[in-house]
């Protein structure tokens, strides 16, 4: 995904981080950390170091504050990733449904490993933890929308849609 | 008996108007109107209502504990960083039923004199994020939030934190580092949330289901939620049932039904998936200790054994283990519990936040050790090492992630020994795919 040259959020955008400020007490917007991230992924769908940089100019904050945030959450793609980031979870309940081989499928569908990129940028893998839909499993999440109860042809239907 | 749940199916449940149809939001009109915020905690107290995200620690004594200084605000925040595997219940809830929350944080709001609360959910869940913020909004509209509620002069803006994906963060003392927008690392207590919570003011942290709760209990009153349930265990609890069952999902059970009902009746998980037996079950969410088959349905005792925070833990960890978050994971005979446990144990690794270098080393060894096991490179001593590894994490660290880390692997190893025994002495057995040690003579064989 290329990144645009200038990192400004819109003005729409730009409101809404007005508005996320003014959650917290006065002086503690450094709090909205978090929601910004989110909405600069969404935007940009990876947080690069430009990204950051500006999440921490919007905060009046140093950019290592926003850097060991960023770090610390395992949402947060500090390296560019591909247009869908498919993160399945590899947690027991999913085990215990099939997940291993199900993922497996996934892997060798797409002719990537876990961690790496589609040659035409479309698609990257990552593992996961536990994502709270245990009786639902096997389960992957691509952006906000949860995938459940998958099988290897769920799977190869789920990359027909989104190749299209 | 269904207090959580019991519109939960009704369609558009999760807008105002019908969830308002059905009796919601009549606790917020009868507290805020009717009630003083002390009448409010008293009711709650009474309920025996036990902390359900995991601990179980009596709510109504943890809001008893809010330090109230003159001038200072408090605050209410809502534990919805659910992360324990096997535990998917507030998610259900948020999701289906988003008033049902909403409405027990403006009860449990105006109960603790809190003017500004925050629900912090998972930010994995996005999408309830957005079914929560439509249904605030509405709350807003209706009166319900804002200045000046339903005319009382109490007034309340609750928002919601998303999270970033951090196990750690459901530890309330790293939500409130993770809310004011810091890395999610426990706090050393004291000064425990009540006194220093977010910002240095007292703060409140209660799970998803127990704030929920707190609206029935207003509306039904204390004694009314007590006496439902056995014993110190009263109420409802949903539980997240996955695994190896005919049908998982979320169920709100009267506490007090035997695990063998829970497992085998129709009314709940429906039995073992068919042509299955049981083998084993992690009752109460990945970090409690794994019992077999004969364990769980039984106490040492020859009773059978009740799904309440007291006979779930009878027998201690020799031969119990604990309700809970309530995520109940059933395993038939076709699971390998190294596996499994190497599936925790590498989860607790990635999730121990590096404080702690117990947590921090101890993990990451528990991690290593095991899958060398699992891939057929297991040594004869490395069983040992595992249990000695876990004893030097338990209790030496600043939050329970260590302990949550420890009792799975000590568990499994206490009560599925001959497991791991296998896998060390049979590499090339235990490396075929799907192969599963099957103990002479068990219940499962």
């Amino acid at each position: 995904m290329e990144v645009k040259n200038t990192i400004v959020f819109s003005a729409e955008t730009l409101e809404l981080v007005q508005k996320i400020m003014k959650r917290y007490p006065e002086g503690k917007h450094k709090s909205a950390i978090l929601p910004i991230l989110h909405l600069a992924q969404a935007e940009w769908n990876w947080c690069s170091p430009e990204v950051m940089d500006y999440v921490a100019s919007l905060l009046s904050i140093a950019p290592v504050e926003v850097y060991e945030v960023a770090s610390f959450y395992t949402m947060f793609h500090l390296e560019p990733v591909g247009e869908h980031v498919i993160e399945y979870c590899r947690t027991g309940p999913c085990c215990l449904m099939g997940g291993v081989e199900v993922y497996d499928h996934l892997k060798k569908r797409l002719g990537i490993q876990t961690g790496e990129t589609t040659a035409d940028g479309k698609f990257t893998i990552k593992e996961v933890e536990c994502l709270a839909a245990c009786g639902w499993g096997p389960v992957f999440q691509i952006k906000e929308k949860f995938y459940m109860q998958l099988t290897a042809e769920k799977v190869d239907q789920i990359i027909d849609e989104l190749r299209k | 008996m269904k207090i959580l749940t019991e519109h939960i199916d009704v369609p558009g449940i999760e807008t105002i108007d019908v969830f308002c149809k059905h009796g919601g939001y009549q606790a917020v009109e009868k507290a805020i109107k009717k009630m003083t915020p002390d009448e409010v905690t008293e009711e709650v107290k009474k309920s025996g209502l036990r902390g359900r995200g995991g601990a179980g620690f009596p709510v109504g004594m943890k809001w008893s504990f809010l330090a109230k200084p003159e001038g200072v605000p408090r605050y209410l925040v809502c534990n919805a960083d659910e992360s324990e595997p096997g535990t998917f219940k507030d998610h259900y809830l948020m999701w289906k039923s988003p008033h049902t929350l909403i409405e027990g944080m403006i009860v449990s709001s105006f109960a603790l004199g809190a003017n500004t609360s925050y629900i912090y959910v998972r930010g994995e869940l996005m999408y309830v994020i957005h079914i929560l913020e439509k249904a605030i909004q509405e709350a807003y509209d209706k009166g319900y939030l804002g200045k000046n509620i339903l005319g009382s002069g109490y007034d309340l803006d609750l928002y919601i934190q998303p999270g970033g994906g951090a196990y750690i963060c459901g530890e309330e003392t790293a939500l409130l580092e993770s809310l004011e927008g810091k890395r999610g690392n426990p706090r050393i207590k004291p000064p425990f949330p009540a006194v220093k919570g977010v910002w240095q003011c007292p703060t409140v942290v209660n799970n998803v289901e127990s704030i929920a709760a707190t609206s029935w209990i207003i509306n039904h009153g204390g004694d009314a939620y007590a006496a439902i349930g056995v014993g110190r265990s009263t109420g409802t609890k949903l539980i997240s049932a996955s695994g190896h069952i005919r049908k998982p999902g979320v169920y709100e059970i009267p506490l007090g039904i035997t695990v063998e009902d829970f497992i085998y009746s129709d009314e709940w998980c429906g039995g073992i998936r068919d042509g299955h037996k049981l083998k084993a079950v992690v009752a109460g969410g990945s970090s409690v200790p794994i019992l077999s088959a004969e364990m769980i349905l039984n106490t040492v005792d020859g009773e059978k054994r009740l799904m309440t925070y007291e006979s779930l833990s009878d027998g201690g960890f020799a031969t119990g283990t604990m309700l809970g978050s309530g995520g109940f994971i059933v395993m038939d005979e076709t699971t390998c519990i190294v596996h499994n446990t190497l599936t925790f144990a590498r989860f607790y690794h990635h999730e121990s936040c590096g404080q702690c270098s117990p947590c921090r080393e101890g993990t990451g060894w528990m991690d290593k050790v095991i899958y060398r096991i699992e891939h057929g490179n297991g040594r004869k001593e490395d069983i040992d090492l595992l249990v000695d590894v876990a004893k030097k994490i338990e209790g030496n660290t600043i939050c329970p992630l260590g302990d949550a880390a420890a009792w799975p692997v000590a568990a499994a190893i206490r009560h599925f020994r001959d497991e791991f025994e296998w896998h060390i002495e049979h590499p090339e057995l235990a490396i075929q795919p799907g192969a599963v040690y099957m103990r002479p003579g068990a219940s499962w064989a």
